[in-house]
């Protein structure tokens, strides 16, 4: 069966609207992907028809949202191949599933001075700041991977960086700013060699590549559900069941509870434990929705699109003048997420230009600082495919371009 | 044509030919002020007596020019001229387009009436006027209390 993209679009009712009278192109879904009716209707079910609060009602509500949400859980944990759904936690977003290890993580390898955790320069915000908290709090040592030229991380200095002192590594899977899709094979057999967890911020993975947190070799995951067709609001930590069950709770509250006295706690198994509150449970059951939408077309094939529409936005973009990419100038080993400097032109100004034509980029640091200081500029363009994504998107973006160099030329 | 607002030929001259750009020496008070989101960033020196307002930053066409139009406005002016100015501009920007600026007081800067239909840009448009503000104050001078911005 051929990927065919129109038929993908019919169910994502905004890619139809215009923009600033133009038709939308819409090349962020970096920042957040659209959501096709099957999920906007599975959530609007679920709140007509079967809305109550979770694992505390005998009534028929309850034990109907109950099983959604479960079954949510489920549909995750089978979409990663995870051992369990126990395996699953549900967060507000990677952010939080990222807090949560670098949390309670924290706690049970009691991290103290002489300690080392190891990131890289192309990490989100997200997986720099909870680990700078956590060595700021325990007196460990932040230790990081730099990036070569070309865009990949430097693994030169692999068996210095990761040692026997190295007790966490943490990742992105895939750059949310150069696109690099990493392979930490090598960096994961290592941290195994020294007896380090090894954590990947999965976010621009989980929606675009078959992953398989088996074959990943790795500890934990953490990814979101509004970058893979679902609402805002809910997010994934997978960890392997052993070390969730060693680890203390994040958050305290209900749900999270074995049993409670005025004189102290114990604590539920994972993931209740690390699920305190009412849970984003409509969302959830929309993230449920979500992996159907995605295992029905195949992850492969998804990520083969991707990989087209890349490999037809670099050609073009190399032709456009004063256009420099940042990142793989090739598509293998990248995904489709490209990031550029116009010469001369800020890009602030790049994407309000492009945005009066329909083209919806990203623009600024990306919340990733210290890739764009890597590559010495203050901020970048970034447009963002999906499986939605069309040629005549990038034609439209590359035209928006043109442009750019008409007003400030 | 919602961008020929946005982008004047004044706005543009002035992001290509800034006037007075550049730290000098030497200076009263010193503002160093950001833009988290955008990451733009601009740092203003101010002499007590206003003969010299210098700056440096990283950024936009709006916020570049802007730094560039204050440059223009300010230097030579007084503390009280300084402060009805920097509350027009202020108001300006903050006027979501229903603002009609008076060019007597504002000079160049009326250029800037048409940014403030976007708002994601005002915070651009005021980012080297709130750190001018904020390097007078340093510098002992006090240049009128503007409305707190909520672009």
């Amino acid at each position: 069966m051929t990927f065919d993209v129109a038929r993908i679009r019919a169910d994502f009712p905004i890619l139809g609207r215009e923009v600033n009278g133009h038709p939308l192109a819409y090349l962020d879904s970096g920042a957040t992907s659209q959501k096709p009716v099957q999920v906007l209707d599975a959530v609007r079910a679920h709140n007509e028809r079967h809305n109550a609060n979770v694992s505390r009602s005998v009534h028929t509500l309850g034990t109907e949202a109950t099983t959604a949400y479960e079954g949510a859980r489920a549909k995750v944990a089978a979409f990663i191949n995870a051992g369990t759904p126990d395996e699953i936690v549900f967060t507000k977003n990677s952010t939080e599933a990222i807090n949560l290890v670098a949390y309670s993580l924290g706690q049970h390898l009691k991290l103290g001075p002489g300690d080392e955790i190891v990131i890289s320069e192309m990490e989100h915000h997200s997986n720099i700041v909870p680990w700078q908290l956590l060595c700021e709090r325990t007196g460990a040592t932040l230790r990081w991977f730099g990036i070569t030229d070309e865009g990949r991380l430097d693994e030169s200095a692999l068996d210095e960086l990761v040692n026997e002192r190295t007790r966490v590594v943490a990742l992105v899977q895939v750059s949310n700013v150069l696109g690099t899709i990493n392979d930490v094979s090598r960096i994961a057999a290592r941290a195994r060699q020294v007896g380090a967890l090894v954590l990947l911020d999965s976010s621009q993975a989980v929606p675009h590549l078959p992953v398989d947190v088996r074959e990943l070799g790795v500890d934990f995951i953490a990814f979101t559900g509004h970058k893979m067709l679902a609402p805002t609001g809910i997010g994934v930590l997978w960890g392997r069941f052993e070390l969730l069950a060693k680890m203390p709770p994040f958050l305290g509250g209900g749900s999270m509870i074995e049993t409670v006295t005025m004189g102290g706690t114990t604590y539920a198994a994972p993931p209740a434990r690390f699920e305190a509150g009412t849970p984003p449970i409509a969302e959830a059951v929309g993230l449920g929705a979500a992996v159907d939408y995605l295992t029905a077309l195949g992850m492969a094939e998804v990520h083969q699109h991707e990989q087209d529409i890349t490999a037809y936005a670099l050609k073009a973009l190399a032709d456009v003048p004063g256009v420099r990419v940042v990142g793989p100038l090739t598509p293998e080993g990248r995904g489709g997420t490209v990031s550029f400097a116009v010469d001369g032109v800020h890009p602030h100004d790049v994407g309000q230009i492009l945005d009066a034509q329909g083209v919806q980029v990203r623009v600024g640091h990306h919340c990733a600082k210290p890739t764009c200081v890597r590559f010495g500029v203050p901020a970048l363009t970034r447009a963002s495919f999906y499986l939605y994504t069309t040629t005549e998107e990038v034609d439209a973006l590359v035209r928006g371009l043109d442009q750019v160099r008409k007003v400030f030329g | 044509m919602m961008l020929d607002a946005l982008y004047q030929e004044i706005i543009l001259d002035h992001y290509k030919h800034p006037h007075g750009r550049g730290l000098r020496d030497p200076f009263d008070g010193e503002a160093h002020h950001v833009n988290p989101t955008c990451g733009d960033e601009i740092t203003v020196r101010v002499v007590s007596d206003f003969s010299d307002i210098s700056y440096d930053g990283l950024g936009c066409s709006i916020s570049q020019a802007s730094a560039s139009v204050l440059h223009e406005l300010i230097v030579g002016k007084d503390a009280a001229e300084i402060a009805q100015i920097h509350e027009a501009f202020v108001e300006l920007m903050q006027g979501r387009g229903q603002v009609s600026p008076d060019e007597e007081v504002l000079g160049d800067a009326v250029a800037f009436a048409g940014v403030a239909k976007f708002p994601a840009r005002v915070k651009c448009a005021l980012l080297p006027w709130m750190a001018f503000k904020d390097a007078a104050a340093r510098a002992g001078v006090d240049v009128g209390v503007s409305p707190e911005v909520k672009a």
